[in-house]
């Protein structure tokens, strides 16, 4: 299936939503793909980096229901040799927090068994809230 | 006759594989000849002392040289032939270097071939003839036709070379174009505040003298003497009494869309051309004005003080002596009307990137000349790039100017949305790729795919567009304030009657034809016209001006030595022979023969001496000079003399441009091909007639080799054409006597095409050899009685 992308109002204020949160101007994007190529989570990843900013400067939201914006180690190898200085994982993150602030929560403590819960480490545990509640 | 021959050792290049005593022993039995000699080094010092004092000392009037290949050594030669006190065209070289010594290892079958090529060259030697290069007086008026930006900086560099300018314009201004632009990429200088004071220049230069709205009405004649005449159109303002005031316009009642704003506003009947018009003064346009189309009105004259109306002047004619032109006609832009799918002339919100060039420009003194709103998108390619559209041909500067546009539309309003649809970006000149980069940085969208169609909603006029984002591989729907339709650079409509002319030739893109693309950009085939601008191309103003610049020293290097030489090496006509039946007028590609008195007559000044038309007088009535028939044939019977019974030979006609050169290159590179081969040079093979070639076969040809330029690269238009219709008359004489058309074989060929030169080669000796059906004496006999009647035949056979 053909997805259809509409440009519209909200779809600018969404291009423009992420570029003030990341401090990036993704239409500066070449499209070249080294950012895809640099990248060592590629494999985990359903859409490449380059496409995540393809999307968002066609400002189509769907981008933020990839898995690609969360695989993303914030490892900034595609920073580092983005040749046009960008900086893609900064966009994940700023696509990361936008869908955050959408405060929907994934995963409720109180639902959880406590016997269950003390068997998580941690890190586990603040890394998931972090990721699945608003 | 009085022949010295030279055999060249080329140390040992030559003499270690052919036979140089034995050349010398065998050649000095044929008539005429005073002495064989066999130098060392035939082009060291020494050696040409030694041809310099045997002329003098023997007073030869002839000399052979055979060395390596004349397009190495033969100018030094003749050069020596001048100081000697020799016609310089009283030489002859046999090149038994590159394509004798060096490509055919054997001993034996190479000093025989190079017996047969010194025994040509002697027998052509024969009939010399003195030529003399004339030389030409020529002045220093040049024609300049156009004056947009390319016709301004040529008249300005002739001009300040001291050289005499007639620039011709058929707008009411010069300034082109580039007049009606807001700022130019990538530096965004203001186009009007670049080109202003260059108007002023022309108007005001000593050397320059301007025509605004006038045509070329004939051009006449030929380099250094050109017969110019213009149309001047009325004005029905005299333009001495005129001091632009405007009350004329101010009242006149008739309005009209002004062409100058690209029809985005309205001028008067009575109008100036634009606000920085050079010459400054008012003109009435014949078409709209009521009083000159039978309706009473002469408000004008009634309000004008100056007295300055005249509904009855006309049009005027001025003859001009011109000794070079400049052609500067640019181009016009893609008729967007043709490409209906975006809807130009139907939705009011699609408007043309010239459009929004004068929206930007007048905005900063004015209101905008129409609204932009929000969201904006530019469609490039429109008309380029597309062969629904019939172009082919990319316009090289859409990409930048709608980078410019775009850019500039945003600064004015930050909050405008703007997008490029596009196919490639190309950003190839210096300082496009970073200033493409700063559009992206500006926030401009640049995405990829070409627009199909855009559909338009009727009440809210806002169009819609649904593009295939050929990156992410998405569809893409949006709506459009504005849709800027970034049209492509046509050839111009105003080039055609220059260039029919001119006999211009045009390149398949429709734009007119350099003499060379590499070695002469600016250089027409047609002597002392040349190219400048879009005319030639679609392009940049800093290209424009470069090529005008360009164009200007190239016809400063004709004009400043005050006279130029004509090559003697040219068509003539034999009056006797010729009957009047004007075949020749339509064969020459450059329309070089005139009649006079009922007799054609080869102007020598146009002729390019491709002897094209020789083989289209059914008289044979025309010759070409230095290789005249007799020569031609002379040197066949010679190439095929020594052949034996049993062998096979194949005889090379190669044009002096690429096929020679190619055989030269093949002999450089040490590549060894069939020694069966004998070569006959030529400026272009279209000199040799279909009798030559069943003469060829009588006299034991087993194949003809045509080796042609390549029609791209060659110096003469038309010769492939020519070649193949004297083939084709060839075939239908020999063909039913019994000889397979296969034994001819022809091919465009490019100097660099080594391998395909020994291919066919092979090939054609193997059909001559195995394939074809055998040439017996018989056959041989018929076609030489055929070939004296092919003259009376081929007339009506094929034109
Ligand atoms: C929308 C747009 C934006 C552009 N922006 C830029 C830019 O930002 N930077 C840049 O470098 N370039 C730009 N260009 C390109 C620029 O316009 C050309 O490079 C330049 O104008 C070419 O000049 P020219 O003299 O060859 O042709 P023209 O400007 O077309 O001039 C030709 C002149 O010859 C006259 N003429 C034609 N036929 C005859 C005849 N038979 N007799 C007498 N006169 C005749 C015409 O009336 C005209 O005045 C732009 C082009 C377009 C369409
Ligand atoms: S490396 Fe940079 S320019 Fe290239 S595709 Fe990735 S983000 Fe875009
Ligand atoms: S055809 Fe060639 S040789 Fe003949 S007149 Fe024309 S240019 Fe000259």
């Amino acid at each position: 299936m053909i997805k259809k992308i509409l440009i519209n109002d909200a779809s600018e204020a969404f291009c423009k939503k992420v570029n003030e949160l990341s401090g990036e101007t993704v239409s500066r994007c070449d499209q070249c793909g080294t950012c895809t190529g640099s990248c060592p989570m590629i494999i985990e990843m359903d859409i490449t980096p380059s496409q995540m900013m393809r999307l968002v400067l066609l400002g189509d939201e769907s981008v933020m229901e990839t898995k690609t914006i969360w695989i993303c180690a914030s490892c900034y190898s595609c920073t580092a040799r983005c040749p046009r200085g960008l900086d893609a994982s900064k966009v994940a993150e700023a696509l990361r927090q936008i869908k955050l602030r959408q405060a929907i929560d994934y995963m409720h403590m109180e639902d959880m068994d406590p016997e269950e819960l003390k068997k998580f480490p941690q890190m586990v545990l603040v890394a998931a809230y972090r990721k699945l509640t608003g | 006759m009085r022949i010295g021959v030279y055999i060249c050792h080329c140390g040992g290049n030559i003499a270690d594989v052919v036979d140089v005593k034995k050349i010398c022993e065998t050649v000095q039995q044929q008539d005429d000849i005073i002495f064989t000699k066999d130098l060392e080094h035939t082009c060291s010092e020494e050696g040409q002392q030694t041809i310099v004092n045997d002329i003098k000392e023997n007073n030869l009037d002839r000399v052979v040289i055979a060395a390596c290949s004349p397009l190495f050594h033969e100018k030094t030669f003749m050069k020596l032939l001048e100081k000697a006190g020799l016609n310089p065209y009283m030489f002859e070289m046999a090149n038994i270097r590159e394509q004798c010594s060096w490509c055919h290892p054997s001993k034996g079958n190479a000093t025989r071939k190079a017996e047969d090529l010194v025994n040509m060259a002697v027998k052509k030697s024969k009939f010399d003839k003195p030529l003399q290069k004339t030389s030409m007086t020529i002045g220093k008026r040049v024609l300049v036709v156009g004056g947009g930006i390319a016709g301004i900086q040529a008249s300005l560099d002739l001009g300040d070379s001291g050289f005499e300018v007639f620039m011709v314009e058929k707008e009411p201004s010069i300034g082109g174009k580039m007049a009606k632009l807001s700022k130019t990429f990538p530096t965004e200088d203001c186009a009007t505040c670049i080109i202003g004071p260059k108007l002023t220049d022309v108007a005001t230069h000593p050397n320059i003298h301007l025509y605004t709205y006038t045509e070329i009405k004939d051009i006449q004649g030929f380099l250094g003497n050109f017969t110019v005449t213009l149309r001047k159109k009325a004005r029905h303002v005299i333009q001495e009494k005129c001091v632009s005031c405007g009350i004329c316009a101010e009242k006149c009642p008739t309005k009209v869309p002004d062409e100058f704003n690209e029809g985005l506003s309205e001028r008067k009947a009575i109008y100036i051309h634009s606000p920085i018009a050079v010459p400054r003064k008012y003109i009435i346009d014949e078409e709209n004005c009521r009083q000159l189309n039978g309706q009473r009105c002469g408000i004008c004259e009634k309000v004008c003080v100056q007295g300055a109306i005249d509904y009855l002047q006309p049009d005027e004619e001025e003859v001009l002596k011109i000794d070079t032109i400049i052609i500067a006609t640019g181009y016009d832009t893609f008729q967007p009307e043709l490409k209906a799918v975006y809807g130009y002339g139907k939705f009011e919100n699609v408007i043309t990137a010239l459009q929004l060039e004068r929206i930007i420009a007048t905005g900063s003194s004015g209101p905008p000349l129409r609204p932009l709103g929000n969201r904006i998108a530019f469609i490039q390619c429109v008309g380029s790039r597309d062969e629904q559209a019939g172009h082919e041909h990319c316009s090289r500067i859409c990409c930048m100017y709608a980078t410019k546009l775009a850019q500039l539309v945003k600064r004015i309003n930050p909050n405008r949305e703007v997008y490029i649809f596009y196919t490639d970006l190309r950003a190839y000149g210096k300082g496009f790729e970073e200033y493409y980069k700063r559009a992206q940085n500006a926030g401009i969208k640049f995405i990829r795919g070409r627009t199909a169609e855009i559909l338009e909603d009727p009440k809210t006029k806002k169009l819609f567009m649904r593009v295939e984002d050929t990156l992410s591989r998405q569809m893409i729907e949006g709506e459009f304030d504005v849709v800027v339709l970034s049209n492509g650079l046509m050839p111009a409509k105003g080039t055609d009657p220059v260039a029919n002319l001119l006999k211009l030739v045009k390149s398949p893109d429709g734009f007119l034809q350099e003499a060379h693309p590499k070695f002469r950009p600016v250089d027409t085939l047609v002597d002392g016209v040349f190219i400048a601008g879009c005319a030639q191309g679609p392009k940049d103003i800093p290209d424009t001006v470069s090529q005008a610049s360009a164009a200007a020293a190239r016809a400063i290097r004709l004009m400043n030595k005050g006279q130029y030489d004509i090559e003697p090496i040219t068509a003539f006509i034999d009056p006797d022979l010729c009957d009047g039946c004007e075949k020749c007028i339509p064969a020459c590609p450059i329309k070089a023969i005139q009649m006079i008195d009922g007799k054609a007559f080869v102007q020598g000044a146009l002729c390019k001496g491709c002897g094209l038309c020789c083989a289209y007088c059914p008289k044979e009535a025309i010759d070409l000079a230095y290789y005249t028939k007799n020569q031609i044939m002379g040197e066949i019977e010679l190439a095929l003399s020594s052949k034996k019974p049993d062998e096979t030979r194949i005889l090379i006609f190669a044009d002096n441009t690429c096929a020679y050169r190619l055989a030269d290159n093949v002999g450089t590179a040490r590549l060894s091909y069939p020694h069966e081969t004998r070569v006959i040079r030529l400026p272009s093979c279209s000199r040799i007639t279909p009798s030559m070639m069943l003469y060829a076969f009588a006299k034991g040809a087993d194949g003809l080799f045509f080796g042609e330029c390549d029609h791209k690269a060659s110096p003469y238009t038309g010769a492939s054409e020519a070649i193949q219709r004297n083939i084709r008359i060839a075939h239908s004489i020999m063909e039913p006597i019994g000889v397979d058309g296969n034994r001819i074989y022809f091919a465009e060929l490019l100097a660099s095409l080594l391998t395909d030169y020994y291919k066919a080669i092979t090939n054609l000796i193997k059909i001559a050899k195995k394939e074809a059906r055998p040439l017996t004496d018989e056959i041989r006999q018929q076609l030489l009685s055929s070939s004296k009647q092919v003259l009376s035949e081929e007339k009506e056979v094929i034109r």
